[in-house]
């Protein structure tokens, strides 16, 4: 019996993976969306969307900043640089073609991961500290760039009139919200197929010891390489509805520190090898300085990051997860 | 023995390698071959250049003369991870293995990349294989932070035979374990040679080298000072003056 069809067990179990691992995923995620557009409804006042917005901005760019810095270790302080290149990208368009939003998303992704790529290409080989500065200066170098492009706006910046909303949205607002939660999913649901793919593997044994990766036939670069394309595209797809947010662009706003200080603070105090610490720190950090920026000052909020980063690193670099699953003993 | 095992073409050879770092040439000049399925001992005394000729072969540092070839094939700038997928696998002086990933894990990422399978039903019942083979099933969802050093060593051997390597280089695999712990360790190198891989064995403890190597090629300052059967270099009278100090 077993020899006539001898891969029959394993087509069943692959296809078991297969459902817990994206099928589950996706259908939860739609739900978790669906309640949410439910839950703003019902409470039916502006500022939920603007604040959520903010959150879930947070939610694709700690995501995306973790495939590479947290999967493989590679801390990537150029944030500012790839979520610019999609802003940018979304002025541009909006001063020439004015494409739909959703498709001005999908080339500011395009753009933003070949830039990634490129970067990765001059970058990647260097470890450490040495990588990060790297990054550090190619924000830099566009943020030079974006001050000196008059087209976009240069330094004194840009104002963008945001267009009729979609009839199912009313709002533009709620629109931008819905926009950024199918974002978030998809952000969410690549880093956590990543994770579990050969992909995922290959990154977290680079990040625990590059050269025994590379001795057991892990093509470091080349993993390295596809991680930086999935991350900046990411988070260049994260910046492109930004223009439409705040309605007014300059260089100080496209390259935000607060952005920029954010997107590395949340994946570390949620926990950096799992899919699901970025998600949670954006979720918690989010939430928390929304609510410090309306009840107390927007300069404690980022204060608030500072102390818990520092809180984090000292007290539990393994983050949030890694607290949980000390807590849970090693059997978790 | 061993010179029917080099008549065959060799499956490793190493010609004039040279490599320096600044001003100070730690590996000058080597010559170097391997036959199929053969074990040879690399000694030297510290600092004679071993590790930085393992690196060489494994394509960890790039050379600055010389050439490697692999079974007849060029490899000097093929870098370490193509190395692995050919057939050449190694394991560390001091273990290196995927902290944060379990026992079983760490001897199923060869497995992945560089043997190349897909299905992950079969790469786990081969990595369980694997730790059946090293002494290891018992370990297998352990995380290697727990493991003992002979079974961090038995776990650096697992991971390059996991590679299902044509050659094997074991870096001092055996440096700091007690005697039945090297007994141990010599039992699994020569289950591996049994089945037909070729292996390299740099290591410090006499016995086990003269015991396992059919040749042994001694290194000093960097050059080859000698390569023969083990009774023979051990003799050798420039090898007893500037490796056992007399």
């Amino acid at each position: 019996m077993n020899a006539t069809n001898p891969t029959a067990p394993i087509l069943v179990t692959i296809s078991g993976r297969r459902v817990r691992r994206y099928l589950i995923p996706a259908t939860a995620s739609v739900l978790i969306a669906l309640l949410g557009f439910a839950l703003l409804d019902w409470i039916s006042f502006e500022y939920a969307y603007i604040a959520t917005y903010t959150i879930l901005q947070y939610v694709v760019l700690a995501t995306a900043w973790n495939i590479l810095g947290g999967y493989a270790g590679y801390v990537n302080f150029g944030v500012a640089g790839f979520f610019a290149l999609g802003v940018y990208t979304s002025v541009f368009n909006y001063k020439t073609l004015q494409l739909p939003l959703p498709v001005v998303i999908i080339i500011a992704g395009f753009i933003a991961g070949v830039v990634g790529l490129g970067m990765g290409y001059l970058t990647l080989r260097l470890r450490g500290v040495f990588f990060s500065i790297a990054t550090l200066a190619f924000a830099i170098v566009l943020n030079t760039v974006f001050n000196n492009w008059h087209f976009v706006g240069g330094a004194r910046g840009v104002s963008v009139l945001r267009p009729d909303a979609p009839e199912f949205f009313g709002t533009y607002p709620r629109y931008l919200f819905g926009v950024m939660f199918a974002l978030a999913i998809a952000a969410v649901l690549i880093a956590r197929a990543v994770e579990y793919s050969w992909l995922g593997r290959g990154l977290a044994s680079i990040r625990d010891d590059e050269v025994a990766a590379e001795c057991s036939g892990i093509p470091a670069l080349r993993l390295k390489l596809i991680a930086a394309t999935i991350s900046g595209g990411l988070i260049g797809m994260a910046g492109a509805p930004f223009p439409f947010f705040i309605t007014y662009v300059d260089p100080a706003s496209a390259f935000n520190l607060t952005i920029a200080v954010n997107t590395v603070a949340m994946p570390v105090i949620g926990g950096l090898t799992s899919w699901i610490g970025p998600v949670i720190g954006a979720i918690l950090l989010g939430a928390l300085q929304q609510i410090t920026t309306v009840t107390i000052s927007s300069a404690l909020s980022l204060m608030l990051v500072g102390v818990l980063l520092v809180t984090f690193v000292a007290l539990a670099p393994r983050g949030i997860i890694g607290v949980v699953k000390s807590l849970r003993g090693p059997a978790a | 023995m061993s010179e029917d095992l080099t008549a065959q073409a060799p499956i490793l050879r190493a010609t004039q390698v040279t490599k320096s770092f600044g001003g100070f040439t730690a590996v000058d000049g080597v010559d170097f071959t391997l036959g199929q399925r053969e074990r040879v001992g690399l000694i030297g005394p510290n600092g004679s250049g071993k590790s930085t000729f393992v690196n060489s072969l494994t394509g960890v540092i790039r050379i600055d003369h010389g050439s490697i070839e692999f079974n007849g094939t060029d490899i000097t700038k093929l870098p370490s991870w193509r190395r692995a997928r050919l057939g050449i696998a190694r394991s560390f002086q001091i273990p290196r293995p995927f902290k944060n990933q379990t026992v079983i894990e760490n001897i199923e990422i060869p497995l992945m990349f560089a043997v190349g399978h897909h299905n992950p039903d079969q790469i786990e019942a081969k990595a369980e294989a694997i730790l059946a083979q090293i002494g290891l099933s018992g370990r297998r969802n352990d995380s290697p932070k727990n493991l003992t050093q002979v079974d961090l060593r038995k776990l650096e051997l697992g991971r390059a035979l996991a590679a299902e390597p044509r050659v094997l280089i074991a870096d001092e695999s055996m440096a700091g374990l007690s005697d039945p712990e090297v007994d141990e360790i010599l039992e699994v190198l020569f289950k591996l040679s049994a089945d037909g891989i070729s292996i390299v064995l740099i290591e410090h403890i006499m016995r086990a080298v003269v015991r396992f190597s059919q040749r042994i090629v001694v290194l000093v300052a960097g050059k080859k000072i000698a390569d023969g059967e083990p009774r023979e270099v051990m003799s050798h009278p420039e090898v007893e003056r500037a490796y056992l100090g007399q």
